[in-house]
């Protein structure tokens, strides 16, 4: 599967595709020191998604969401990219700020209806993206 | 300004705040007249880094800014022996340097409980904290979207938000009507109400702007923060409309200005008390609450009249914690009408500038929380990693002085 899809944030990725479509809120949500999903309401309670690829629908909630994705980002526990349905402003902040502060980062991307309907059944798939936003999952 | 010309830090805010414009589409830049920053709560090493360089490079904020929670209380802190000296340290000096930049020391999620910082209807506003956001674009009925850590303080510098989303009188119509359907009359007098009315419009809403049909006259402003917090917490919610309440819904047509509802849900009985047992996540089942957590959204100087009506000539049971979170300026204002002592002499721990969600406050043996707050009770699982129980005012007062859960459930059925 191989397609192109508008960067955000760009940023080259690559790790395992990991999918939900519940939205995320960050803050409280989201553990910067393990990159653990902490939400106990959210269906990827308990998994790690440092080095991953996410896709979801965006995040929401608290908007001190981007200071929980900065610092993960500095920390090396944010997932590998981030892919949503919608334009994330608190995502994409912090991807942005991670650049200026310490001139790395994740892209955040945007995916079509149809690409998320097909994610759904392929977690765990090796998802490989560009920073012009080619991605290619195997 | 991106040239440089307004200094290094109005530089770099602004080739952020252009870039982040440019992702959203706004063909422009317009002026707000204030801002409040969220930046202030120490996550980490991150938010130090970036306020420092903008420090470093002679940051000024050129709107009056106010502040939102901090992860101490300033000036009582030693007072908890939880709190460490290797986070204190950090948080204060974070604190310290937005002062530096100019912002005012409100220290409060609240803000628009403050006298002088609430915004007149239609002014154009630079904002964070999502309760915060909610209620000022709702019940004042000023502009702001939700503007996330750091960019904040970006718009603070240069005085100026990209107009997109909220700020545009375009984006502000209602899409989808939530109805109140046979909710009793007692319960629509109940501060409760409101807290479980939010987490359930949050749940409902998604990323549309909700209309909210059936709500009573005289609708307190703490009742309508409730919401609003409820309804940021569970949900994405910016803005809502309360038909005959809220300053752009003086009826169903102009609440939607046009719009066709997506969709029309009812809010029922069965619906609130579904949702009260969500907010309820206590799978052990224990009985006895030894934290009960109140004031998030910070305590208004009412709510703190309440409380202190309710713990007169009472006491909180051995063993059980006590918290109520509000500002400097309640916290005053409660000392000066003899309050304070009211609730000190019950047992409460009342903090300032902070909360417990913020704040290592909390024992880390704590078994059960309880809370009057939507906002608490959906957090605390995960950020405290605790169960959680949700209660009226009285409820926990009534729990904290008999040492095990009191709830009514009449009101709810």
């Amino acid at each position: 599967m191989e397609l192109s899809l508008k960067l955000l944030v760009e940023a080259g990725a690559s790790g395992p595709l990991v999918f939900t479509d519940q939205p995320l809120s960050f803050w409280g949500g989201y553990d910067a020191h393990s990159g653990e999903v902490i939400d106990r309401r959210h269906p990827l309670s308990g998994q790690r998604l440092a080095g991953k690829v996410l896709v979801f629908p965006g995040s929401r909630g608290s908007s001190s969401g981007s200071g929980v994705l900065l610092e993960a980002i500095r920390n090396r526990t944010a997932p590998a990219g981030i892919l949503t349905l919608e334009p994330d402003h608190i995502l994409c902040l912090a991807a942005l700020l991670a650049q200026e502060l310490y001139a790395r980062t994740v892209p955040v991307g945007l995916i079509t209806p149809a690409f998320f309907e097909w994610a759904a059944s392929h977690t765990g798939e090796s998802a490989s993206l560009t920073p012009d936003g080619r991605l290619e999952i195997f | 300004m991106l040239a440089g010309e307004n200094g290094p830090a109005v530089q770099t805010a602004m080739r952020i705040v252009v870039k982040m414009g440019g992702l959203f589409g706004a063909p422009r830049l317009i002026p707000v007249t204030r801002a409040h920053i969220d930046s202030g709560i120490y996550e980490g090493q991150s938010g130090l880094d970036f306020v420092e360089m903008l420090l470093a490079k002679g940051g000024k904020v050129a709107v009056p800014t106010s502040m939102n929670v901090v992860s101490l209380d300033l000036e009582n802190w030693q007072q908890n022996s939880r709190v460490p000296l290797s986070f204190a340290t950090p948080a204060r000096r974070l604190a310290e340097m937005y002062l530096k930049m100019g912002v005012k020391p409100t220290f409060t999620c609240a803000p628009y409980q403050l006298k002088e910082n609430t915004p007149r209807f239609g002014e154009q506003i630079a904002w964070a904290e999502s309760n915060a956001v909610a209620f000022v674009n709702s019940v004042v009925g000023a502009r702001t979207n939700k503007y996330g850590d750091f960019f904040d303080i970006c718009l603070a510098l240069i005085g100026r938000v990209p107009a997109y989303g909220l700020h545009l009188a375009e984006n502000r119509r209602g899409q989808l009507l939530l109805r109140l359907k046979d909710v009793s009359p007692a319960l629509l007098r109940q501060d409760a109400f409101y807290q479980i009315l939010g987490y359930l419009v949050g749940r409902l809403a998604g990323n549309n702007i909700p209309v909210i049909a059936g709500m009573p006259p005289g609708v307190s402003e703490d009742q309508l923060k409730a919401l609003s917090a409820g309804a940021a917490s569970s949900g994405s919610v910016t803005l809502f409309h309360a038909v005959g309440v809220t300053p752009e819904a003086p009826d169903l047509e102009t609440a939607f200005g046009g719009n066709t509802p997506l969709e029309t849900i009812e809010i029922d009985m069965p619906g609130l008390r579904q949702a009260r047992q969500e907010l309820s996540a206590n799978p052990g089942g224990g009985d006895r609450p030894d934290v009960i957590a109140l004031g998030s959204p910070h305590f208004s100087l009412a709510e703190g009249i309440q409380l202190a009506n309710l713990v007169e000539n009472r006491k909180v049971a051995p063993g059980i914690e006590f918290f109520v979170a509000t500002n400097r300026a309640v916290y005053h204002a409660l000392i000066e009408r003899g309050l304070l002592e009211k609730l000190l002499a019950f047992g409460a721990n009342v903090t300032q500038d902070t909360c417990v969600v913020v704040s290592p406050l909390i024992k880390p043996d704590a078994q059960l929380l309880m809370t009057n707050s939507a906002k608490y009770a959906y957090y605390a699982p995960g950020k405290l990693n605790m169960p959680v129980v949700f209660g009226t005012l009285a409820e926990c007062v009534d729990s904290a002085v008999a040492g095990r859960l009191l709830r009514d459930d009449a009101l709810w059925n």
